[in-house]
Formats: structure tokens, sequence, C-alpha cells
């Protein structure tokens, strides 16, 4: 362990729990700032989150627990808290205090999982979060009496208005410094004396020294995770023996386990009586006559939908320009930086593949940010919960609950958002058949393969006087496969990898609020950071892999001749070129100008100028020409190329040559580079982009070495069904890892997802093959 | 009769909630005891989930949860 600078005092560990839309993580924020860092615990999802502050002199470190309605874990996630708070999570260590956040409207409820914590006999400290809205509710509460019954300090707070945060700080720190209190005993002493004799049967049968309060949550949570962990030295005795403790309390009435929700409510009121009072009549809230509309059979599907279109505009209408921006900005530092460095490996390597993979990285985050900042505010306002209310009987029907439709929606513009965004999925199976299913739905960076495809192959026919084409059929076809082939994934996902019981849609409605600018952005802040940081290093990693298996082992100093002798002809020629660029803007403005001015120039006459000006630029365009072909020859030599060929038998019956292999191949990190690749591969140059006139006519000129044709309507299906169903997105699969914690599901997702688009591929090819037959 | 059957406005006294898996555990937790006072605020615009209002505060559980829970219809006297 590393030796801590020694403070004024020993840093304490305070654990903060409560339910979930309690304002936690807002309150969090509020303690700490910035000084906080995300991590995970070993073998599970669930997040470990940590943060600092110092109060009075006394350094605080606290361990934010996931939003739980109990503490009777039921998943391996569920049980992260328990352990930490037992301090049996290594990597927390030992627990000083606990830090109890409850929702001030709602306080009833609330306490059912504090009287669990009380149980633990740490130094408790209570905050009733969200005093404001329990004052417009009428709701009075006498926190002092409260405190004084419960044996703790209780502090009122309004997190998100960062008021009385100071006063939670010093009560954080003041229960540090007090002595543990004694537990309210809810029990009858039956119980707890079947707990001693079960703690030591386990003791006896399986050598292990469990704390009492597990053993007595042990007899409480029947099928629990507790029942399957403690129970595994010897399944079957231990199982009996627990069973058989369970069957003695049922004869003395200690019902197992109704008993304890009983008991503890029961505690709760009784706490509360005298403590608050509740308006008789329960008053209409704004919250009340808004859910009205929001939630109405038609006007609440109208607005939910619009609310969703809002978002998916706002992203291509605010995302697109600064993506544009960053591959301008891209296209401009490889540059700048490739002319300032010598022609070689090194300069190559630079442009090619670090700079090109950051670019690959950054290329995301305005999409990254955005979605987030609509899901954030969505979160935060309160209607999240709503949209999952409104989605849950349409998500039933694929085995998933309301909850995961945000996520995958998001995932139509792009996957990484989308998979961030299952964190509000608190069930383990529900959230990982969403993250499994989410790379399926169509993003952004599929549309360009499926724009060069069925511009180049499909007929130009249209109907309805041109409202509606074959090439906007085929593209709408294809933004919504992914989505189709997705739901007998899920399905499939959820029968057999994440069997068990369907998880209980038990979701509470919170109220609505306005949400806070500061905790939106600081939610925004963090993923795009956990993104960069986290995801990013392994991005680039990959781009550089792929581009040493594209560079290497070719001799590239011809190449680097002929880059040299077309710096000078551009140097040479940068009159003309500039000229050139006026002209071909021009014509582009001459072209979109739906009225010609009176002054314009004709079109033919610039036509005229650009032909002659090409002329004078020959021998430079001879140059391109001869660049391109050692470019094609050195891809075709590479590493990569020569796998390419090697895979040839593998891709064949799909239709495609080698060639198409190696775009596939060169595309892992990122679906788009296909385009370029292909661009090199038919001695194009790799920056064509999906409209270019010669990339599309190269694709339809290409050849089989017999002379038929490589490219047809069915093998343009069975790439575009390929890149549809296919993971070759690295950016994706890092965050799958990040956030299921574990690589082997990234591994899962890319193996599942091309297996699938293999077949998928095939089948087009082959489907196609007979229509166009027939 | 159970959750599922309420109408619109209608409030009801728990009976028992049913079984004893983790829905059951799940729903108890939540606050549905047997004795306590709930009421069907509405319906999702589907059909389902339904909403509810228990112990002060608004919870939505989909049919074939409610229809585990075991209740008694009161008669609204305050008409």
């Amino acid at each position: 362990m590393i030796e801590k600078v020694p403070s004024k005092n020993l840093e304490r560990t305070v654990a903060v729990i409560g339910n979930p839309n309690t304002g936690k993580s807002t309150l969090f924020t509020a303690l700490t700032g910035v000084h906080s860092r995300i991590g995970n615990y070993p073998g599970v999802t669930v997040e470990k989150k940590v943060g600092w502050f110092e109060f009075e002199g006394q350094s605080i470190r606290l361990v934010d627990l996931p939003g739980t309605y109990s503490l009777s874990p039921r998943t391996i996630d569920e049980m992260v808290s328990v352990d930490v708070l037992l301090g049996r999570q290594a990597e927390v260590g030992q627990i000083d205090a606990v830090v109890c956040i409850a929702d001030a409207s709602n306080l009833e409820r609330n306490l059912y999982v504090v009287s669990q914590v009380l149980d633990l006999g740490l130094p408790t400290v209570l905050i009733l979060n969200m005093w404001d809205v329990a004052q417009d509710r009428g709701i009075q509460i006498d926190p002092v009496e409260l405190g004084n019954r419960l044996g703790i300090k209780v502090i009122p707070c309004e997190a998100h208005r960062r008021r009385q945060i100071d006063k939670v700080r010093s009560g954080i720190v003041q229960a540090c410094n007090s002595l543990k209190p004694t537990p309210p005993d809810l029990f009858p002493e039956v119980f707890h004396e079947e707990g001693r004799r079960l703690q030591a049967e386990f003791l006896q049968i399986s050598n292990q020294i469990l704390p009492t309060y597990l053993v007595e949550r042990l007899i409480l949570d029947v099928g629990g995770q507790l029942e399957t962990e403690l129970t595994k030295p010897d399944p079957e005795q231990l199982i009996s023996r627990l069973k058989e403790s369970r069957e003695r309390l049922k004869l003395v009435q200690f019902r197992v386990p109704n008993i304890e929700a009983k008991l503890r409510y029961g505690w709760s009121r009784k706490i509360l009586t005298g403590v608050m009072t509740v308006p008789e009549k329960r008053p209409s809230t704004a919250t009340d006559s808004l859910d009205r509309w929001l939630t109405h059979k038609f006007w609440g599907l109208l607005v939910f939908c619009l609310a969703m279109f809002i978002v998916f505009q706002s992203i291509s209408w605010a995302a697109q320009p600064l993506m544009k921006f960053c591959e301008l900005g891209q296209k401009h530092v490889g540059e700048m930086i490739g002319s300032l460095l010598p022609f070689g490996p090194f300069r190559s390597l630079m442009v090619d593949g670090v700079i090109a993979g950051v670019g690959g990285i950054l290329v995301f985050l305005p999409q990254i940010c955005f979605l987030f900042l609509f899901i954030a505010l969505l979160e935060d306002c309160g209607y999240m919960a709503r949209a999952a209310f409104l989605m849950d009987k349409l998500m039933t029907k694929v085995g998933l609950s309301g909850k995961s439709f945000v996520p995958l929606m998001s995932s139509f513009a792009c996957a990484i958002p989308g998979i961030m965004a299952t964190r509000t999925i608190e069930n383990r199976r529900d959230r990982m058949v969403t993250i499994l299913i989410a790379p399926l739905m169509s993003c952004s960076a599929r549309a360009p393969v499926y724009w060069l495809m069925v511009a180049a192959f499909f007929p130009r026919i249209s109907w309805v006087g041109g409202w509606i084409t074959l090439h906007g059929i085929m593209l709408f076809v294809m933004t919504f496969f992914g989505a189709v082939v997705a739901v007998p994934i899920a399905w499939l996902f959820k029968k057999t990898l994440f069997k068990g019981e369907t998880p209980p849609f038990v979701m509470e409605l919170p109220s609505y609020k306005i949400p806070s600018p500061r905790i939106v952005l600081h939610r925004v802040f963090d993923r795009a950071t956990a993104f960069v940081m986290r995801a990013g290093t392994l991005i680039l990693a990959t781009s550089i892999l792929i581009w040493c298996a594209s560079y290497f082992p070719s001799d590239h100093t011809e190449e680097q001749k002929v880059l040299v002798e077309i710096r000078q002809a551009e140097t040479t020629f940068a009159s003309e070129l500039d000229l050139k660029e006026q002209l071909n803007q021009l014509r582009e403005n001459t072209v979109n100008r739906k009225e010609p001015l009176l002054d314009a120039v004709p079109l033919p006459e610039i036509d005229e100028k650009i032909r002659k000006l090409d002329e004078r630029l020959k021998p430079l365009h001879d140059l391109f020409d001869t660049r391109n072909k050692i470019s094609e020859q050195l891809l075709a030599n590479s590493f990569l190329g020569r796998f390419g060929k090697v895979i040839e038998p593998v891709v064949k019956p799909l239709g495609w040559d080698w060639r198409i292999g190696v775009g596939v191949l060169a595309s892992f990190p990122a679906r788009e580079v296909i385009i370029s690749t292909l661009g090199t591969i038919y001695s194009l140059g790799g920056d064509v982009d999906e409209n270019s006139q010669g990339l599309q006519s190269a694709l339809q000129s290409a050849n089989w070495p017999d002379g038929r044709p490589v490219y047809s309507i069915p093998v343009a299906m069975s790439i575009m069904v390929f890149f549809a169903l296919c993971a070759q997105c690295a950016s994706t699969l890092m965050v799958i890892r990040r956030e299921t914690n574990h690589w082997g599901w990234a591994g899962f997702t890319f193996v599942y997802m091309t297996i699938l688009a293999y077949i998928g591929a095939w089948i087009a090819y082959v489907v196609t093959g007979w229509l166009m037959a027939a | 009769m159970t959750l599922d059957d309420l109408k619109i406005g209608q409030r009801a006294l728990i009976v028992e909630v049913g079984g004893d898996d983790g829905i059951a555990i799940r729903l108890m937790e939540m606050g549905l005891t047997d004795g306590e006072e709930i009421t069907l605020i509405g319906f999702a615009p589907l059909g389902d989930p339904i909403e509810f209002l228990i112990r002060g505060y608004r919870l939505s559980l989909r049919k074939a949860e409610a229809r585990r829970v075991e209740v008694t219809a009161l008669v609204d006297s305050k008409l």
C-alpha cells in the first residue's frame, strides 16, 4: 500500500447509500466537486466512484454505492454494497461511517434501507434531501426529533441548489468521530437465536466464520445472492440447514421473507408518527398536472415521439458540423505535420496511424457529448422514468424493459453513448442484453457505406413524381435492418446467456424538476473524459496496429520518391492549383443556384476553363496516378494485403474478392475506413469519400481475373448487410469492455456480430442472386 | 381481486403479496405490505405498466406483477 503524507487527521472512509432518485450523485458531486475518481470493482459491472473532501482539517474519502431500495442482495452486483459496508471489499477497506441519503418527500419508504443500514451498527448520518420538494407538498418534518428517535444526526438538505452542503460535511465529520450507535433491534429474540444456531452450523460444516449480520441476511433473503455465495462450500447440506432454520421460524409465526418488510415498515411508520405530518389530502402538484399530459394515451406518446425527434434532429444539426470540423482538423493537422516531416515510415506512422487514430476518437466526441447532454437533461428533469414507463410494453415484447429504450435509440446515432447510457438499467441481465445488441442499431458511421453501394449499384428509379426513390427505400431498409435483426437476437440472449426470472419492473416516477446546468454539464464532462481517457488509448493502439499491417513489410522508397516529386510539382503549379480550386467553387455555386444570376458565367464556359487548366496540370495528375498505383501495389503486398489474399476463399461465398476482404480487415478500427481503403485499393488514393464518382465507377468496372465484374447488386447487398451487422468499430468494443468490466464481453460481441454478419451477407448474396435471376 | 383489477382512482387494501421469489420480495420492499392502502392512478398509453400511489409516492408496476398482489377494494365513502 502507498503511504499517504500524514495529514492533521487520519483519512476516514465514508460510504454513501440511498434509494435511487434521491439526488445521491448530485450530493456526491456537491460534496467532492472535481475530486473524484471512477473505476470498477473486480468481476462486476458496478461502477466504483470514490471522492475526497476536507472539512475542518479532517479529510474524508467518500465511496458512492449504487442506488438501492434495500440491502438484500439478489445479484453479485448488489452484493458489492453489502461487502463494502461490512468492510469485506478489499479495495475499499474498513468503513468508518455511513451517509444515508433519503428523499424527504418520500421518507416512509426511504427509511426502509435506513433501518437496514442501522442494523450494521456503524456511525450513521441521515441526509433528508429534496427538502424543498417536501415543503411544496406540505410535508412537515422535525429533523431534531427524528434524529433523537433514530439515535443519529439528521440533516435537511437541497443538494441540487447546493444548500446546507457544509452542514452535511460537518455532519459526516461528526459521525466519523462518534461512537457506534446501538442498532434498533426490530427482530424478536427467537430470530437472533436461530441466527446464532445457523452461524454455528455453517462453522461446523464449511468452516466459515460468518458475521452475525450476514447470517441474519442469509435467513431473510430467500433465493438471494448470499444463498448462492455462502452455501458454495457444501450446497446440499448448507441449503437444507438454511431451509430447516426458516421452517422452524415459520412455526413461531416468523414468516420469511414477508416478515422483514412488515417489521421494517411498521418501524418506519412508528418512528415517523408525530415527527412527520403529511397533509390529509395529497395536494395536486405541478408534477401531477404535467403527468396528466405526458403520460396521456395520445398526447403522451406524441410528446415522446416529438422529444426523440428533436434529440435526433439536434444531433445532426449540432454534432454533424462539429464532426466535419473534427475531420477537417484531422486533415489539416495531418497535412501540417506531414509537411514538416521527411517522407518515411515515421511520417506515415504519424499521419496515417497516430493522427488518423486520434481523429477517429475525437470524431465521436461531438455525438457523445450531445447525446449525453440530452440523456442527462432527460434524466435530471425526471422525464427518463416516464420514457421507460411509456415504452415498457413495447420493449417487453423482446424481453427487455422500458429502460432499454433510450439507450437503444441513442445507438442509432452512435452505439458508444448508447452503451454508456445503459447504466440506468439496474437489472444486470437486461443491461447486458441491451449492451450486446446496441451495436446492431444502425449508427451514423454505416451510412457512408450504404450510400456508396446504393449510389453505385442500384438503378435510379423513382415513383410518385420523384417523392419515393429506390435509393431512398434502400437506405431506409438498411437503416432499420440491424434493429429488426436485434429482436430475435435479444430474445435468444435472454433465453440462453441471461436466463432467469423476469426482473420486476418496479419503478417510481419521480417529481419533475428543472435540470441543474451544473449537474448536467458535469455528467457530460464525466462521460466524455471517460471515453477519451479509457477507451481512447486502446482505439489509438488498434489504429496503429492496422497501420503497421498495411505498411509493412513492403519497400516504400519508390513511393517516397514519387511523393517528393508531387510536393515539388505542387509548388511549381501553386497558382494553377489555386485557380482550379476557385473555379471548382464557382462551378459548385453555379450548379447549386436554382435561378442563375444575370452576370453568372455559364457552366460550359467554366467547364472549358477547368479542362484547359487540367491539361496544364497533366504532369501533376500523372504523378498522382503513379502514386496511387504504387499505393495499391504496396497495400496488396503488405501483411494486410497478403492476409486478405489468404482469406479470399473465406469471403468468396459472399461474392467478395480479396480487395473487399482487405477493406473489411482494414476497417476494424471504424467502419467508414472501408471507403478510403477501397479508394487506395482501386488506385484512387485514400482521400475519396462515398460521393466520389471516381470510386463509384471504379467499383462498377472492377473485374475478377476471368473478366466477370466483381460488383453486382447481390455483392453490394452482401457488403451492406455485412456492414449492418458486423462489429467493425474498435471504439464500441472498447466501451463494451469498459462498461462490462470484462474483455470477454467485448470479444463475444465481436465474434457473435461477425458470425451474424457473415451469415447475413451470405444469405443476402444468395437470395438477391436468385431474385435477380428470376 | 388483485391489483390489476382496480379501476382508475380506486383505492384498495393489500391482503397479500403472493410467492416468496425475488419479485415478491422486491414488491414488499417497495412497501406493498398487508394492510396497506394503495390507489391506482393510471395506465401507461400502451395499457401496461400501471401507476399506483402507495405510502405517499408513485410506483409503476407491470400487470404481471400487479396480478400477484391480492387486494380488497375500498368503497369510497368520500364520493
